[in-house]
Formats: structure tokens, sequence, C-alpha cells
């Protein structure tokens, strides 16, 4: 089965449809799926669910699918760089769901190797408690949180060969690995398609198993928060 | 004289023991590293990295390389890099030996709020719920009182909770405190700051 298609566009044909739940990688605009992204606030489809762990900034990452009035839900843990967001959210257009950081990346994590539920002592004892069940175990308490099981994952890779097999660099990883294993499709973006072989199996970060289509394309790689120091004078 | 930012960040830095793994908030727990000395200490950046190095040289920020705050941040040799949910598998796991937090409020049973403020706009948690609930040791650094000279050393926060028993010591510009039975306990009171003027600051109870 071929997974290299040309573009973004193409590799979400026959994906996408009103009301679905997609699941994306990414931090800040960190490892963001920039490219498909775009394809599908250029696609049009409407009352998207995110499982994202930020929304981008108003003219990035899924800020662009905020602005076209796209989004209908996000599930995320800090989405304090939006705008955007804010009034949406404020005048009640968006709905949100706020994940602890750890939990939202388990929930991923835990949907893509088949487990449902889960329990944690995260967040016990505050508002994202309520209304969970709670269990003890050895004496203390958790709250179970759900699996997450997304219909599609788009994702955000440096390098994969043509079986899927991807490589991440430095910290663009993140929730990258965990939201394609969660999705029942799952799209990378990568910045090189390299010829089957020329990656070290044992260097794979994620096996082509979770990985379904493959598009290459040029990154823009916004950097959120330059911050640099002074060399000092010899 | 109450310490300042730095002394505060100094005095956190002495929390610190050779060899552990430590998570570093945004704020005045992001300065304890440069006090940390000749101590063997790696610095987790939840994100996903180990071993966190200085802020890039103009010139050489890399946008695939930032820390929990956004910031560029440059890789040390001793650095790994790992997907988010392992980075916080071994936060909930207990692995990261201390987290240094800012705070808006305390309370003298542990609870710690400082994510979110009703009718404030509200920007997330981020991870600072995992880290509070997983880590060994919560350290909280912040000003003992707030800008209007209200204590933020609490009998009970009135603001919504990030974890609920979860703070060990309370660092603020008047002194250090531990959460113990029955309320807070004096560690020590900064340089100048008697415990007269430490309590009178203090609306938990100190036992």
């Amino acid at each position: 089965m071929k997974k290299i298609y040309p573009d973004a566009a193409t590799a979400l044909d026959g994906l996408l449809f009103d009301g679905m739940f997609i699941a994306a990688g990414g931090f800040g605009l960190c490892g963001i799926p920039e490219l498909l992204l775009q394809a599908i606030k250029e696609a049009g489809t409407k009352d998207l669910t995110f499982a994202s762990n930020n929304a981008g900034v108003d003219d990035f990452g899924i800020g662009i699918l905020l602005q076209t009035r796209q989004v209908k839900k996000m599930i995320s843990s800090y989405v304090g760089e939006n705008a955007e967001f804010m009034r949406q959210y404020l005048s009640g257009e968006l709905e949100l769901e706020f994940n602890p950081q750890g939990t939202l990346a388990e929930r991923m994590r835990a949907g893509g190797c088949g487990i449902p539920g889960f329990y944690t002592k995260t967040g016990v004892g505050t508002v994202i408690a309520e209304g969970k069940e709670h269990k003890d175990f050895n004496g203390e308490t958790y709250i179970m949180e759900h699996g997450i099981f997304a219909d599609l994952a788009i994702v955000k890779a440096w390098k994969a060969d043509d079986t899927g097999n991807l490589i991440f660099r430095k910290t663009a990883r993140n929730f990258n690995p965990p939201a394609a294993m969660c999705g029942k499709v799952c799209i990378a973006e990568v910045e090189e398609i390299v010829p089957r072989g020329s990656l070290d199996p044992d260097a794979i970060h994620l096996p082509g198993i979770y990985v379904h289509r493959i598009i290459q394309g040029d990154h823009e790689k916004r950097i959120e928060q330059r911050t640099t120091r002074k060399k000092e004078s010899a | 004289m109450p310490w300042d930012r730095n002394q505060m960040a100094a005095r956190a830095a002495e929390e610190l023991e050779d060899g552990w793994y430590v998570n570093l908030g945004i704020g005045i727990p992001t300065l304890v590293a440069n006090y940390v000395g000749d101590k063997d200490i790696t610095l987790q950046s939840e994100n996903g990295m180990l071993g966190m190095g200085p802020f890039p040289y103009e010139g050489d920020e890399d946008p695939d390389l930032i820390n929990a705050g956004k910031q560029t941040i440059t890789e040390l040799a001793r650095t790994s890099y790992f997907d988010s949910a392992t980075s916080f598998g071994m936060i909930r796991g207990g692995k990261i030996a201390a987290a240094i937090l800012g705070a808006m409020e305390v309370a003298e049973n542990g609870d710690l709020a400082n994510w979110m403020i009703p009718g404030k706009l509200v920007k997330g948690m981020g991870g600072a719920m995992d880290l509070v609930a997983g880590v060994g040791r919560v350290i909280v650094v912040m000003d003992h009182t707030n800008k209007h000279g209200d204590s933020k050393v609490l009998k009970a926060c009135t603001l919504p909770l990030t974890g609920k028993a979860v703070v060990d010591r309370i660092i603020t510009n008047l002194g250090v405190l531990d959460v113990v039975e029955g309320g807070l306990k004096i560690v020590e009171c900064a340089d100048g700051v008697t415990e007269d003027e430490l309590r009178a600051a203090t609306e938990a109870t100190i036992v």
C-alpha cells in the first residue's frame, strides 16, 4: 500500500466530515502539522472538535481554523496565546474542555493503546475531578480519565520513510506520537521523506503501523517566544 | 530587608540535592537554575526534554527546541528528548524529585492555587496539576503578599485549586515555611525580617 501523497489536500481526501474529532500534535507552535491545518481550512470542514494541547495563535496553527469558525470544541491544557480563541469562548461560540497537560497526553496514548479509561492522581480535589469517578488505590484517591479515540490524527515529524516510520527532532516530538496513536487514520507531514532502509531501525520514534498517509512539504516553523542570551565579551 | 527575586531563587536552589531531576516553573523558579552551583541537577522541560540548557546565543535559535514556556533554549551533553506522554509519565510516576513553582495562593494544609482567577482570562493549567500531583517534593516560591498587601499564605485558598494538600515548602520574600500537621512551621526568616513580621504578614495558622 502506497502511503505517500503529493500534498495535504490530497492526503485529506475522503477523510474529512463535518462534526469530526481530530487529534493534533504540537506544543505551542512547535511541531504542529501546519500544512494539514491549512488544508483543512481550505476544505472548509465545520464543527470540528480538536484534541490539541494548545490552540495556536491568531494567524497560525489551529488559530487559522478559529478565524473561519470551523472549530466547535477544543480539548486543551493551555490556550493563553490566542485572542480570537478567548473572544469566541467568552461569547459562547466555542466549547472548551481543559485537560491537564499530562492527562491529555495520556488520554491520547491510552486511546491509541486500546485503553478506554485509566486512573490518575492529577486533578484530584480540583474542578477537573468534578463528575468523574473516584477510586482509592493503596490509600490514595485517583480519578478516572477516558482514552481518546479520534477520527483523524494529524502530526508533524522530521523524517519519514515510505512505510511511515517517523523520526522527530528535539522538542518538536511533544504530543505528536500520542496524537498519531489515537487516530483511526493518521496523516503525518514531514520535512523529508527518505528511502526505505535509510533510517536506523533502532532509532525510529514512531513505527509506521500508526501512520497511514505521509506528505512532504516546506514548513514555516514559527518561533513563539524567541529568547536569547548575549555572548560574553572575551 | 526582605529577599528580592534573586535571593528567593538562591534560597530555593539550596533545596535541591546533588543528582536530582527537577522541574522549574515560569518566573522566579526559572532563576533557580542560576544558583545550583556545583550540584549535578538535571532540569526537565515537561514538553519532552531532560537536560535543559541555557537560552541560545542570538542567531542560534532553533524552532524545534523550546521549553515549557515556549522559549527557545539549548541542549546539553546529557540531554534526552521524548514525547509528552512519556514526559508526564515520569512526572506522574514520581521520578522527578522536585518541582519549584510560583503560586497565587497557598493554604496551611498545602493546597495550591496558581492556574485561574474566576472572571478573569482563563488560560489553562498546562502541566501544573500533573506536576503537583506527581513529583516528589513541591516547593512554592512567591511573594508573601499580593500587590494590595494581603497575605497569599492563607488558612484556605479562595481561588480554584491546582492541587489539594500538595505543597511541602513555601519560600517567600519574607522567609521559609513548611507545611506540617496543623498548619505551617517557620523554617527561617529572610535576612532582616523578624519572626513577628513574618507572622503578621501570614493569614495561615503558624504552629
